[in-house]
């Protein structure tokens, strides 16, 4: 699905240019469940900006679904994003003065999906994240841990090939930060592909397989052995 | 086609109904704008129409023309010689100048101007008398308070009637007192009246104490034999007054032996002129407050485009979600020019019938009196289609503005953590 070799990235800070990706290389399989881990200044979020289109490699090749990610103009790439994206983050960035169906057919709206089928997919993405009841609150009048479901119910509406999460746990609470690992777990276990990003040891154990990175480069990448979070709930 | 997509004025109107005060603040500028606008527009048609009424009942292509005395020795003839019109010149010059549309000879008693007793019952009036044909009517018109004008039959009889003007009448008549068909004495000869008038607006050539009689009757009663004062001339509409104006001083030259370079024998006065200064004046008036309005305009309008910048700003998180969601910049773009054209439109909407109620009001204080030239003060389609045009093609241009500001943020620094 994700097929990335020799990524390298680095920024101008002033006169001198601070490398943040070294030459990177991996893949992800359909239907995997990855972390990406490190601590600050790792490179991660540079990373899954890179992944998510929203930053552009110096060097390399990066493949999604097959396609080449290379020299893409603002409008290509917003629609890669589109059709092959689905982006969760840390303070959900719901928009605030859409209510959560809105929210959650935001993308299919860009999709140009006529507006009854988005209302009734909304509908039925937000029956899967269990907020069907909260269709027409705004995101002030839901919790942390709702706006976030809302968040991920908006990424999984335009039906993306991968779903990219940022510290998607990084602003709840540990009880809701799991509830909504278990939302994702089961996510994955229809057969999406999920990319999560995060510096918490404990998150990163609930996924298939952990990618450490240090200082632009992949420490280590292994397979682990999932602890399903409805234990915690 | 995009602009008719259901989906996207969904979303404008989403938009700007979620964030009302911010609307509401941000539209002020232009509401204000259009309503000086139209109040300066609809002030200077005000006074056009006003001026237009004035001027009702005066044809405005017109010219008077008398005789003076000549300032320059011509055929053996001193200067300062009277030159006195004949009545044979109306039908000369009638026949000669095909422009000439209508042409009332007048003969007054007594000196130009001049003030002649009229007597009835013990009292007394000075008045102006006037030998006239009923076509005078044609050029000036008089508004007739009771009874009629003089008419042809009146000219082929000789008929020993007049028209009296309203000061005239209360001169001469009880409060109240009925006049048709009262006699009046003048130099010793009875008139019954057939009608009273009232001075014209403010176009007012005869004064308001003044007698009509129909010419023939005036030649026979008064001994003034085939003797003119002055003509009244109406000029085809499509015909210049200076044109004609100048054949008939030619042809009059001619018949009485005037030089040709003789500017004082001949005395005329051009009714277009005044016309044509005060249309004008209305013109120049109406396109000052086009030019004033539509600036004003322009400033609502970068207002609303200021504040579209702050709150792209503002939006920053709101814009990178959407990129992130899939949101191409042409999309991006295009719903913010379209927010400022639909504020704009909507702001100028809200302006304009606020002041169209304003200069109806004003219409109704101002509109009927007849000493304020201010009639019907409305802006007309024209107009209101130009600003409006002007309005919606400015807003978009500038609109452009924050739109691009707003593509200027990318959705990676957009969503950054703060």
């Amino acid at each position: 699905m994700i097929e990335i070799k020799d990524l390298h990235k680095s920024y101008k800070m002033g006169s001198n240019s601070l490398h943040v990706l070294k030459g990177l290389n991996f893949s992800i399989g359909e239907g995997e469940l990855v972390a990406i881990m490190g601590s600050s200044g790792s490179g991660k979020s540079t990373l899954l900006n890179i992944l998510g289109m929203l930053d552009e490699a110096d060097s390399g090749e990066y493949t999604l679904d097959g396609v080449p990610i290379k020299n893409l103009n603002e409008t290509k790439a917003a629609q890669y994003r589109n059709k092959f994206l689905g982006f969760i983050f840390q303070s959900f960035n719901l928009i605030n003065y859409k209510n959560a169906a809105e929210n959650v057919a935001l993308p299919l709206y860009y999709q140009k999906v006529p507006r009854k089928e988005r209302q009734e997919k909304a509908l039925k993405y937000l029956d899967q994240v269990g907020l069907k009841e909260w269709a027409h609150h705004l995101p002030s009048e839901l919790s942390g841990g709702q706006k976030q479901r809302v968040a991920i119910a908006r990424a999984m509406a335009a039906e993306p090939k991968v779903l990219l999460a940022d510290e998607l746990t990084g602003a709840l609470d540990s009880k809701t930060s799991y509830e909504i690992m278990d939302l994702i777990q089961t996510i994955n276990d229809q057969g999406n592909t999920i990319l999560v990003v995060t510096h918490e040891e404990d998150i990163a154990h609930m996924c298939k397989r952990i990618v450490h990175l240090k200082d632009g480069i992949i420490e280590k990448d292994e397979k682990v052995k999932q602890v399903r979070a409805s234990a915690y709930v | 086609m995009w602009l008719f997509d259901r989906d996207l004025w969904i979303e404008i109107f989403h938009t700007l109904g979620q964030n009302m005060f911010r609307t509401i603040l941000t539209m002020l500028g232009v509401i204000f704008a259009m309503i000086i606008l139209v109040l300066l527009l609809g002030s200077a048609n005000g006074m056009s129409n006003g001026f237009d009424k004035i001027f009702a009942g005066t044809a405005s292509n017109s010219l008077f023309v008398w005789g003076q005395s000549t300032s320059e020795p011509y055929k053996g003839f001193e200067r300062g010689r009277r030159i006195r019109f004949k009545l044979e010149d109306a039908a000369i010059l009638k026949e000669n100048i095909p422009e000439i549309e209508v042409l009332a000879p007048r003969i007054e008693l007594g000196n130009h101007r001049g003030i002649v007793s009229v007597y009835r019952n013990g009292q007394t009036s000075g008045s102006a008398v006037y030998g006239d044909f009923p076509q005078i009517d044609d050029i000036t018109k008089k508004k007739l308070v009771e009874g009629r004008f003089l008419n042809s039959s009146d000219i082929e009889e000789s008929r020993k009637v007049c028209v009296i003007g309203e000061e005239t009448y209360e001169l001469l008549f009880e409060k109240g007192e009925e006049a048709i068909g009262e006699e009046i004495r003048i130099n010793g000869v009875y008139f019954s009246i057939v009608g009273i008038y009232k001075p014209n607006n403010n176009i007012n050539i005869d004064g308001e104490n003044a007698v009509f009689v129909p010419f023939s009757t005036f030649q026979k009663a008064f001994g003034s034999g085939d003797r003119m004062g002055w003509m009244a001339i109406a000029v085809e509409p499509n015909t210049k007054v200076a044109f004609v104006e100048s054949q008939i001083k030619r042809l009059l030259k001619n018949k009485y032996d005037v030089s040709p370079s003789d500017e004082r024998a001949i005395g005329s006065f051009d009714f277009s002129e005044i016309f044509s200064n005060i249309s004008s004046f209305t013109t120049v008036l109406q396109g000052f407050s086009f030019f004033v309005g539509i600036f004003t305009l322009l400033a609502g309008i970068i207002a609303i485009s200021n504040i579209l910048l702050i709150t792209v700003k503002e939006r920053t998180k709101e814009i990178g979600v959407r990129r992130a969601m899939g949101a191409t910049p042409k999309i991006v773009r295009r719903q913010i020019v379209l927010e400022a054209i639909v504020l704009t439109a909507f702001a100028g909407l809200i302006g304009f019938s606020f002041a169209v109620g304003v200069l109806g009001l004003l219409d109704a204080a101002f509109g009927s009196g007849n000493d304020f030239p201010f009639v019907n003060p409305m802006i007309n389609i024209p107009q209101f289609s130009v600003s409006f045009l002007l309005m919606i093609s400015l807003s978009l241009l500038i609109g452009l503005l924050p739109a691009n500001r707003a593509l200027k943020i990318k959705p990676i620094e957009a969503l950054r953590e703060e």
